[in-house]
């Protein structure tokens, strides 16, 4: 592993925005060797044996918190998780307060799912050791963007230059789309959003991305579809009309699929609305894949928990 | 006995006077006289001004001093000496304390507590209504009896046009000028800092500057319907300061304030989402900033007030989100609006000085802001090039929620003086 975490110099990921390609290439590597050592000698996966990652998981979360326990206990750390309702945070705690307890409690990471933006950096200012950011707010969901970038160089090869991803539906709230765009601009690819214009403000191109809010031009040479889940009940209640509008206008059925190139892949990071933004029907074809992203945030996860203990000087590499 | 000061070889700067020389200042029992007799100059105490700037005390009349309710984050006596040593001698505090200033008995004990612990004046402003909840006037004559200077639900804003209507028309009565933060609520449910690319980059919620400007607009039409002052708040939008712009040219009563710190940075200030940048309404765009400034420039706003709103480090310290709005902004407002209006070559000195002086004195008909003779020896010495660095630490009020800390910049208040008596001497408060 020492080829690897020798070039990872960060002790947190915070956010994708401010990696080199290079460090992203290097947790994709990382991923790809433990999902190998996975599935040919789970015994050799070098071994954080009595580290301790904290899931501190100020907004509620599933997929995230397993895919992240599973990352912990497949490298022999022990997983502890805090959550509001559980913790001091309900009595007023401040996070500030909170990280610094958790600590002394020695915990050697801390995962941290917020709903306020930045809080990642905010609490990486607080503690000494790894902070991961397991998604803040409406700002990054960097694991998450790993792990698509991942399963996009999977299936449309190892190489997303010049390739095309569109990512469809809820851009304005989406710290997902946030973290994609910056990762697939940074590995080459180019990145069209589509969706309402309340949800897709026009701002985005300053990001250097092709704002198409008509879907069949959005979807037409797309070599990937990014759809994302539609909060409507939520936070969007004033940005479209219903989910039957939504359905009707952009959601994607069986016939606007055939707009897409027949090699394209369909992807959500999940929870799906099933009917809304995505029909069962593709959901559940050879070309979505949705389970396949869901297996590889394991791996990545796996990768960007090792990579910044190997930072702090917290890894002991056993697979010489 | 009598006191005489005299204030030597400074230049002198009296905008609504229209006096830009190197001269004297004279004062006599603490009033600006034109002359001394050889007599009273032999016992004078002497201030040599050489090389520097002797101007009216300094005007703000857009202070928060938490007091009564919030004392942990400044008080009357803290937030007079942090406008002494910013320069500042007459101050108006906003209404917003706790309980808030909707009632005789609370301006009456805020008049108290000024006459026992100020060391600048502090005029007290009014609740527009009653809890500031915009439903139900406040008793405005009333208040008026007590001494306050102008009504405002200063950092909530009036949403209902009827209730407006009438709260404008009711001061009128008095002469009460309304100052209003211009603020559309529906359009900010949760926004924490300006809307455009740093709002989308960092997933903040945004707060939308058409949300400033369609209230800036209704209060232009109220101000023409009813034919009475309203004063904008903090005015931070480009297209804001445009429909005052307009409006002025038509006659109607809207007048505007700039604050230093829209004068000074924009919202890319927010990109580590450091709080210490977090206020309402927000630092906006680059557009956004020189539009401020053009505005300043032309008249159209004519005044500068800080928005000095003081808050704990602890309640500072926390998620973007969570933070309170709001900056301490007296003791670098001088330095702060040196830099971006004067140093940078866009207006001279006394351009300056008549926005930080003599007009936003007029705007709430205060006695202050000139050097006349027979006025009050309320004066502020300062050294325009002098170069510091802001430690917010060394301050002189309770808070330290500063976002120029660290910085370095240029104008520095040597002295300040109040009924003829020094109250800041370039270094700490002179208490009695």
């Amino acid at each position: 592993m020492n080829d690897l975490t020798a070039n990872w110099k960060r002790k947190d990921l915070l956010s994708i925005e401010p990696l080199h390609r290079e460090e992203i290439e290097t947790i994709h590597q990382l991923a790809r060797r433990f999902k190998e050592l996975q599935a040919s000698n789970p015994s050799s996966i070098p071994s954080l044996r009595g580290r301790t990652v904290l899931n501190l998981f100020i907004e509620p979360s599933t997929r995230t918190r397993i895919a992240f326990e599973i990352a912990a206990k497949r490298l022999g750390a022990d997983v502890t998780l805090v959550e509001k309702a559980a913790s001091s945070l309900v009595k007023g705690e401040s996070l500030r307060d909170t990280a610094q307890v958790v600590e002394a409690l020695q915990a050697d990471v801390i995962v941290l799912r917020h709903s306020a933006a930045g809080s990642p950096q905010y609490l990486s200012q607080i503690v000494k050791g790894p902070v991961i950011n397991a998604g803040d707010g409406a700002h990054e969901h960097p694991t998450q963007a790993l792990l698509d970038t991942f399963t996009m160089r999977e299936h449309l090869g190892d190489s997303l230059e010049g390739k095309k991803v569109t990512i469809l539906g809820d851009i304005l709230f989406s710290r997902v789309a946030r973290s994609n765009i910056f990762a697939l601009q940074k590995l080459g690819a180019q990145v069209t959003l589509s969706g309402p214009a309340t949800l897709v403000p026009a701002n985005f191109e300053k990001l250097g991305v092709t704002v198409e809010l008509n879907l069949r031009k959005a979807l037409a040479d797309a070599d990937a579809v990014m759809l994302l889940r539609i909060q409507h009940e939520r936070q969007t209640s004033t940005h479209f009309p219903s989910l039957d509008e939504y359905k009707s206008m952009y959601g994607l059925n069986q016939a606007r699929g055939a707009w897409l190139k027949p090699e394209a892949i369909i992807m959500h990071p999940g929870p799906v609305n099933r009917g809304v933004e995505l029909d069962s029907s593709l959901a559940d074809s050879g070309r979505s894949v949705i389970l396949e992203q869901v297996a590889n945030g394991i791996f990545t996860r796996m990768a960007v928990i090792y990579l910044c203990l190997s930072a702090c000087g917290k890894t002991k590499d056993t697979s010489q | 006995m009598s006191t005489i000061l005299w204030i030597k070889n400074g230049r002198v700067i009296d905008p609504a006077n229209d006096r830009d020389a190197v001269g004297d200042i004279f004062a006599r029992n603490g009033v600006i006289v034109d002359s001394l007799s050889d007599q009273e100059k032999e016992k004078a105490q002497v201030i040599d001004a050489s090389g520097l700037v002797v101007c009216p005390g300094l005007v703000d009349i857009h202070v928060h001093l938490r007091e009564p309710g919030q004392t942990h984050k400044e008080d009357i006596a803290s937030g007079t000496r942090a406008a002494a040593a910013g320069g500042f001698t007459t101050i108006v505090c906003m209404p917003n304390t706790s309980p808030p200033a909707d009632n005789p008995g609370t301006i009456r004990r805020i008049n108290d507590s000024i006459t026992q612990n100020a060391v600048v004046k502090v005029y007290p402003t009014g609740c527009l209504t009653v809890q500031m909840k915009g439903e139900q006037l406040a008793p405005m004559g009333s208040l008026w009896r007590e001494g306050i200077v102008a009504v405002t639900d200063d950092g909530l804003c009036v949403q209902n046009n009827e209730l407006m209507r009438r709260a404008v028309e009711y001061a009128r009565m008095f002469n009460l000028p309304v100052m209003d933060h211009c603020q559309d609520a529906s359009m900010t449910r949760g926004s924490v800092m300006n809307e455009g690319y740093w709002s989308l980059r960092l997933g903040l919620k945004g707060w939308p500057a058409a949300a400033e400007d369609m209230i800036i607009a209704r209060n232009v039409v109220l101000s023409r319907a009813c034919e009475h002052h309203i004063h904008m708040q903090h005015v931070s939008s480009a297209y804001g300061v445009d429909i005052i712009r307009r409006a002025k040219k038509r006659g109607i009563r809207v007048t505007g304030e700039a604050s230093p710190h829209h004068l000074f940075f924009t919202d890319e200030r927010c990109r580590d989402y450091n709080t210490l940048f977090k206020m309402n309404p927000p630092l906006r765009s680059e557009e956004d900033r020189e539009a401020i400034i053009e505005g300043v420039l032309d008249g159209s706003l004519e005044i500068i007030a800080t928005d000095h709103a003081p808050h704990t480090a602890d309640e500072k310290d926390c998620e973007f989100d969570l933070a309170p709005f709001g900056i301490i902004g007296m003791e670098t407002a001088l330095a702060a609006c040196l830099e971006v209006l004067v140093h940078s070559g866009k207006c001279d000195l006394p351009f300056l000085l008549a926005r930080m002086t003599h007009k936003p004195a007029e705007i709430l008909n205060l006695p202050a802001g000139t050097l006349s003779a027979g006025v009050t020896a309320d004066i502020t010495i300062f050294d325009p090039d002098q170069e510091w660095e802001v430690d917010p630490s060394r301050f002189s009020g309770k808070s330290t929620n500063c976002p120029w800390n660290g910085m370095r910049l240029r104008g520095k208040v040597a002295r300040t003086i109040v009924n003829g008596r020094t109250v800041w001497d370039g270094n700490q408060i002179i208490d009695t």
